[in-house]
This record gives C-alpha cells, structure tokens and sequence, in this order.
C-alpha cells in the first residue's frame, strides 16, 4: 500500500503531491494554492500551511522567514449566507 | 542579463499565454514572456470562472464560440498533465425587465444564426434546469446547455506549459520597468532582471495594461476596476447550472470542487488597482443570493477576494497595433470578459502579428474605435 500522509485535509492533498509540485517549479505558497487547491478549503490554510511552508523551505533551500506566506482572505470564520443576509441595520461592526 | 527576443509579451494571464501559444505554434522562435508574479496571478486568476456564449453581438459570438471549442479538447490539443476542468453545466441568463426579455430574444436569434445552441426558456424550464430557483425577480429566462465552468488556473497553466514546451521562454517574478522606443519603433524592454532587445511588445497585462502602455508614451482609454467573488465550502451538488442575471447584478455557479461562487458589481468600488476584499460586497451579495436561490442561506461563506476588470469605453476589448509606435499590440481592456474569450484571443491575435488574415475580423476592435466614434457596444455584460 503506498504510503500517503494528507497534509490538506480540505482537499484531500498529500505531502507527496506537495512535494511534486514544488519540484515541478511551483515555489510560493500562493502557486501551490492555485495548482493543489492547498488553502482553498474550509480551514483556509490553517491546518496545511505551516507544514507546507516548511516543504518549500527545505526543498528549496529558501530559509522559512523569507518565504511569503499565503494570503489571509475574510471572512476569519466561515459564515453562511442567510446569517449576514439576515442581519439588521446597524449591528455591523467594521 | 540582457538577452534578445523576437517578440516579448508581457503579462502571463490567459490572454498572454494563449498569444504566446499561438504564435510559437505557427514557428515563430524566440518568444518571452514577461509575468510580474507567476502565471495567472492577476485578473485571470482572480475571475468568475464562467465560459459563456450568450453574447448579444456577432462578433463577441463567434469568439465566445470559438474559444468554447477550444476548450472541449484543450487537455488534449495542449496536451496538458493536469485537468482544466472545463464542466457544461450550462447558463441561464434571467432579465428582470420587459426591455432585457426583448433583447434576450434578439440575442438567442443571433446566436443561433452562429451555431450557438441557446434557447427561450420558460420558467418551468428553468426550474427544471435549477430547482432551487425563485424566478419571482424575473420576466425571462434563456439558456445554453455548452456554456459552462473552467479553472483559470490550470487552463492558464495548460497554455503556459504547452507554449513552453514548443520553445517559450517564461520570466516569472520578473517586472517591466519600461519599454525603450526609438524613432517610433520598439527597442526593447527593461525588466528589473535586465533589459530584453526586441523589435515587437504584445501588452497583454490585463489590469495594469494602461500603465503598461504609458510606458511606451501611450494613453489607452481603460480604467481597472475592482470586482469581488466570494465562494462557500464545498457542499453536495445543488447548482450544476450558472445562474446569471444582468441587470439583477448577479452570477453564481457551483464549481467542480464543490463550493459555490458567485459575484456581482458595483458602481462604488475602487478603480485604483485596490484588490482588497470590501464587506459591503459580502453583505450585498448575500442579500441577492439568497432571495434569488434561497437553499443557499446554509452555505458557509469561507473566502473572498477581487480582481480587476480592465474596462473601455464600449466595454469591449482593444485588440491591434498601435500605429504610433511600431511593434506595439495590445490585447486590453477584455472588461471582465478576458478569460473567457482567451482561446481566440490568442489564435487572433496571433494571426495578426504573423500578418495573416484573422479568422474572425476583429478590425472593430482597433484602438482608434473610440475617437472616430465606431464603438462596438455589447448590451450582455456584467
């Protein structure tokens, strides 16, 4: 059986696949994200990220405090649709 | 590290990489493309996603269609390792207005004259074709069954690797710092990673395409503005199908991975290069959502983000030379439509700087449109 460890638990994204990709050339989180969908999920990055980071660091020689981390989108926690369509004027905090 | 090319196109969005594709296929050598960041990093990557070919000119018809065909077999013609995913899923279009169903019905015709198989549906079609529907809102619907959903990232990355592998050179993270003209004719371009000597420039560079060709000492007429997406988590299917209206401002669309997308405009938003995420646009977009497809009030919204639209005047594309500086093309000002239309962009576009005949004519499209007031207006855009 081959061994297979999932790092992005979302998108089902194991370390080999994430290996791969970064040997393909794909060098910032950012470019992993659009090719495997890494961080695109429901956790946005939080569980796959940092563990990806340290691939691409050791993989391409780049220390960790160089590298871009991926960019942080709203909203922090998922929200559904009706509960911000439903709020009343007025309990908005910007 | 300066180098020569015979043609540098900047911007490795669709449009840049399906030109470069193109243009390598036909045996031309020596091109480079210029990317500030990596391939699709910019309003490519940043679009709805939507293959349409519900168009309300015959021009725009025939290069939706075009590029619609491509993308049937684009695995296989670009012989990519990966999936683009393209999924027809087809779009309905809803008017809210009796002047929009008119026009509807104008546009099924034309598109039918072209091949397009589109069609007035009634609303109990509609609700066939999206159950979760409340057609309440609207007076018409039409819908085109091979219209449909791809991934911008990996159709993007499908040209890219193609064009690679037929001889083009990629420069990523690699920013145009200028573009040297001498006597009116293209000298060269300066890059922070050197300067490459050539005689031809394609701006292809999508929301940065003005400041691009301000470089070379050209005013084009486009301004780029801000629009914003938000997708929820990946849910069962519910919405095979993209739900679009224009007037009702709104599209939305499941994705082959599950989550739902959706987008829609608005008049305030920014048109400084801004591309950060505003919370009005996920307070509006929520309120139409869910009156138009109530089932959604469940879905978990868990990002945002926002491109930028290069828009002109007529809100269609500048494609053509520039005829005040030799060598220069533009291939802007696509207005929201860019990704899309990039399977013929790059054919047509290609066609035109090797000087052949274009398969489409796509002379309207000249930059000098606007002046000599022959603008193209397309009644069926965002």
């Amino acid at each position: 059986m081959a061994d297979k460890t999932i790092v992005c638990r979302c998108s089902d994204v194991t370390i080999e696949d994430i290996r791969e990709a970064i040997n393909q050339g794909y060098h910032s989180f950012e470019e992993l994200k659009r090719v495997l969908r890494t961080g695109m999920g429901p956790c946005q990055g939080r569980n796959c990220s940092p563990i990806i980071m340290r691939e691409l660091s050791m993989i391409t020689g780049i220390p960790m405090e160089k590298l871009e981390p991926g960019r942080n989108r709203p909203p922090v926690k998922a929200v559904s649709l009706g509960a911000i369509a439903e709020q009343k004027e007025g309990n908005c905090h910007e | 590290m300066n180098k020569t090319a015979d043609i540098v196109i900047i911007g490795g969005g669709i449009t840049g990489c399906a030109i470069a594709y193109n243009l390598a296929k036909k045996g031309m050598k020596n091109i480079v493309i210029v990317e500030k960041k990596f391939i699709a990093s910019g309003a490519t990557g940043a679009c709805g996603a939507g293959i349409r070919q519900q168009w309300g000119t015959e021009m725009n018809c025939r290069i939706a269609k075009m590029s619609c065909e491509f993308f049937e077999t684009a695995n296989e013609v670009l012989e990519y390792d990966g999936d683009i995913e393209f999924k027809q899923g087809g779009y309905l279009l809803l008017a809210t207005t009796e002047k929009e169903k008119n026009q509807f019905k104008k546009n099924v015709e034309l598109q039918n004259s072209v091949g397009i198989p589109s069609k007035v549906v009634t609303f109990d079609e509609a609700k066939e074709i999206v159950p979760i529907l409340n057609t309440e809102p609207f007076v018409s619907a039409t819908f085109c069954p091979k219209d449909g959903h791809l991934n911008p990232f990996h159709a993007t990355l499908a040209f890219a690797n193609a064009a690679e592998k037929l001889g083009v050179e990629i420069m990523k993270y690699t920013e145009v710092t200028d573009i040297i003209v001498e006597g009116n004719k293209i000298k060269g371009v300066a890059t922070d990673k050197g300067i490459i000597e050539t005689t031809k420039v394609v701006n292809a560079a999508g929301g940065h395409s003005q400041h691009i060709a301000a470089m070379a000492g050209i005013e084009i007429p486009v301004y780029s503005e801000r629009h914003q997406i938000l997708v929820t988590e990946p849910v069962d299917p519910i919405l095979n199908t993209m739900v679009m209206s224009f007037t009702g401002n709104f599209y939305c669309q499941q994705v082959p991975h599950g989550g739902i997308l959706m987008g829609r405009g608005d008049e305030g938003e920014p048109r400084d290069g801004n591309i950060n995420s505003g919370w009005h646009f996920m307070d509006e977009m929520s309120k139409c959502i869910t009156n138009v497809l109530p089932a959604l009030k469940n879905a978990m919204v868990i990002r945002q983000w926002a491109g930028l639209y290069n828009i002109t005047p007529d809100r269609q594309p500048i494609l053509g030379p520039v005829n005040e500086v030799e060598g220069l093309y533009l291939a802007v000002g696509f207005s929201g439509h860019g990704f899309m239309f990039g399977p013929a962009t790059g054919i047509l576009m290609a066609e035109m700087i090797m000087g052949e005949e274009t398969s489409i004519d796509i002379s309207p499209l000249n930059l000098y449109r606007f002046e000599r007031d022959e603008m193209v207006f397309e009644p069926s855009v965002v």
